[in-house]
């Protein structure tokens, strides 16, 4: 198959490629952090706004009763998307990071208490780290971690059932891809262990939802979080899955209008299914947007996605290994498309200026991976991230701007 | 090219070579600044004499090409400077980097060569953590 061969097909559907930065073409390097939308979901949020916007669940005119279904049918889209048998266990976030604090927050507390251990790895991003740590320090449970090993960063999950059995763990919270080393965790395998140790699952499908096929069911999941920017639809709006048993016992994570059934001026009764975790007016244009980003997808077929990913990591990782002085993040195959580096003694930023005048798109810093960082004894990093519009021969620019950068810096 | 600006030779020369590189044991003050957005670091230590001019000030840490370099420049500044005229220098030399108005040249002198930063904003935090840290080392000294 042609590396190219999906980037032939539809790069033409994402006007904002074909531009130029700095006198060169945009080469759009930086998918992890988000990925750029094409001309349906732009123009299906345009048309929202121009013919069907009112607030959703609260009208009885005929806008919000289209503002609702088309709504209510994101909601549905989006649990065929993953393979979810209800809609009703989908709840709609800001993003990943909205979805790891409402878990957090709501069953976390209820069922965390001293002694209680919650269990993530030590490539998790941010998101997936800071709420626990607060959510320990509240409840008196503790933190532990997954090590990874050594720079190609796996952890070796044969550990785990072991590590599930030494502690009362009650949560394994774990990121499907990472975005700094690109591992590409065996998600499905480690649910299983996880559930056949009575340990609720958490996956940061961050990375990975608009990436790979995802199937909630074939995973086993107890909740699953992703971001809409990071597969061709907005900002702002996000997907949390939950697996209906838990959610119908769950606590709202916010107060307000939307998410209730009853108020007196002495309490308050809430709605059932995911509105309950959705207070105040949603982002409708949002989820729509989202949904229509997720048939897109669908259509482009999420197998090729990840294929095309995976080609275009595997050879950025072959051709940069070839540079002088370069360390290269994460394992030497499985990788998922991207390649976090350092290159020399070339600090990231001023890696990222030089690859910005040439009109490459970088990722500079720690990735919100700060003690990871740590642990591999690095600051910041370089970051290349590919989605299936990306071309070989962007690769190629690339690893011709390092070669250059290397001279202008000096290594 | 447009970069040429921001990574002037000497910029360039003092971010490969960073003069003063190193630590001063205690009794001269130290001071840490932090970019989060990157996880730089610089920490600057001042050496005073009893009449309280600077003899000596040097930095250690990790940092981007602007950064090293403009922290190693102002290093090489310091020496006998009191502490309100040091960071009387820092004023000078932010205002420099984040006003319109022509600066005293005599007072910058090679700092000069951080003008390109003025192009690129996003950089001004990298141009200006070693001055945080100086500020943060000399922090109650300011009359």
């Amino acid at each position: 198959m042609s590396i190219d061969l999906l980037a032939q097909k539809y790069r033409v559907d994402f006007p904002i490629l074909e531009q130029k930065v700095n006198g060169y073409p945009l080469a759009y390097l930086d998918n992890a952090a988000s990925t750029q939308h094409p001309t349906c979901v732009i123009d299906e949020i345009a048309r929202y706004y121009k013919e069907d916007h009112a607030n959703v669940h609260r009208g009885l005119h005929e806008l919000s009763s289209r503002s609702t279904k088309l709504y209510e049918d994101a909601r549905a889209r989006i649990a065929r998307f993953i393979g979810a048998k209800s809609q009703d266990s989908i709840i709609f976030t800001r993003g990943t990071t909205e979805g790891i604090n409402l878990v957090a927050a709501t069953w976390g507390t209820a069922h965390l208490g001293p002694g209680d251990v919650i269990l993530i790895t030590e490539m998790e991003h941010h998101a997936n780290l800071i709420p626990w740590q607060i959510l320990a320090r509240r409840t008196g449970a503790s933190l532990q971690y997954l090590p990874i090993q050594g720079d190609e960063g796996n952890i070796d999950w044969t550990l785990l059932e072991r590590r599930l059995q030494g502690a009362p763990v009650r949560i394994l919270s774990f990121t499907h891809i990472s975005n700094a080393l690109a591992c590409v965790n065996p998600v499905s395998e480690i649910c299983a262990i996880a559930r056949r140790n009575g340990v609720v699952t958490l996956v940061d499908a961050a990375q990975s939802a608009g990436h790979a096929p995802i199937d909630v069911q074939e995973i086993g999941c107890d909740f699953l979080a992703f971001s809409g920017h990071k597969c061709c639809g907005p900002t702002g709006i996000g997907v949390l899955y939950g697996n209906s048993e838990i959610l119908a016992e769950m606590e709202p994570y916010q107060f307000g209008g939307e998410m209730i059934s009853s108020v007196t001026y002495e309490t308050a009764e809430w709605k059932e299914g995911p509105h309950r975790f959705e207070a105040g007016t949603p982002h409708i244009a949002g989820a729509i947007g989202l949904a229509t980003a997720l048939s897109y997808l669908d259509d482009v077929d999420r197998s090729a996605i990840q294929a095309t990913d995976h080609h275009l990591g595997q050879i950025a990782y072959q051709k940069l290994s070839n540079l002088p002085g370069i360390r290269i993040l994460g394992p030497q195959s499985e990788r998922a498309g991207l390649i976090s580096f350092q290159l020399g003694r070339i600090h990231a930023h001023d890696l990222v200026a030089y690859a910005n005048q040439f009109g490459i798109a970088l990722r500079g810093g720690h990735h919100c991976t700060q003690p990871l960082m740590r642990k591999l004894g690095l600051q910041a990093t370089a970051r290349a991230s590919f989605y299936f519009y990306n071309r070989e021969s962007e690769i190629d620019r690339l690893i011709e701007v390092l070669r250059q950068s290397i001279r202008y810096f000096g290594n | 090219m447009e970069l040429d600006e921001l990574y002037q030779t000497i910029i360039l020369d003092h971010s490969r070579r960073p003069r003063n590189f190193g630590e001063l044991p205690a009794p001269a003050l130290r001071g840490a600044g932090y970019n989060p957005s990157c996880g730089d670091e610089v920490v600057v230590f001042v050496a005073r004499s009893p009449e309280g001019k600077i003899e000596q000030a040097k930095f250690v840490g990790q940092a981007c090409a602007i950064c090293m370099a403009s922290t190693s420049l102002m290093t090489t500044r310091l020496k006998g400077k009191t502490a309100a005229e040091a960071l009387s220098l820092k004023r000078v030399f932010v205002d420099f980097l984040t006003k319109d108005a022509p600066p005293p040249p005599d007072e910058l002198g090679n700092l000069q060569a951080l003008a390109g930063v003025k192009k690129f904003p996003q950089r001004l935090k990298c141009a200006t953590l070693g001055w945080h840290a100086l500020q943060s080392a000399l922090s109650g000294l300011e009359r």
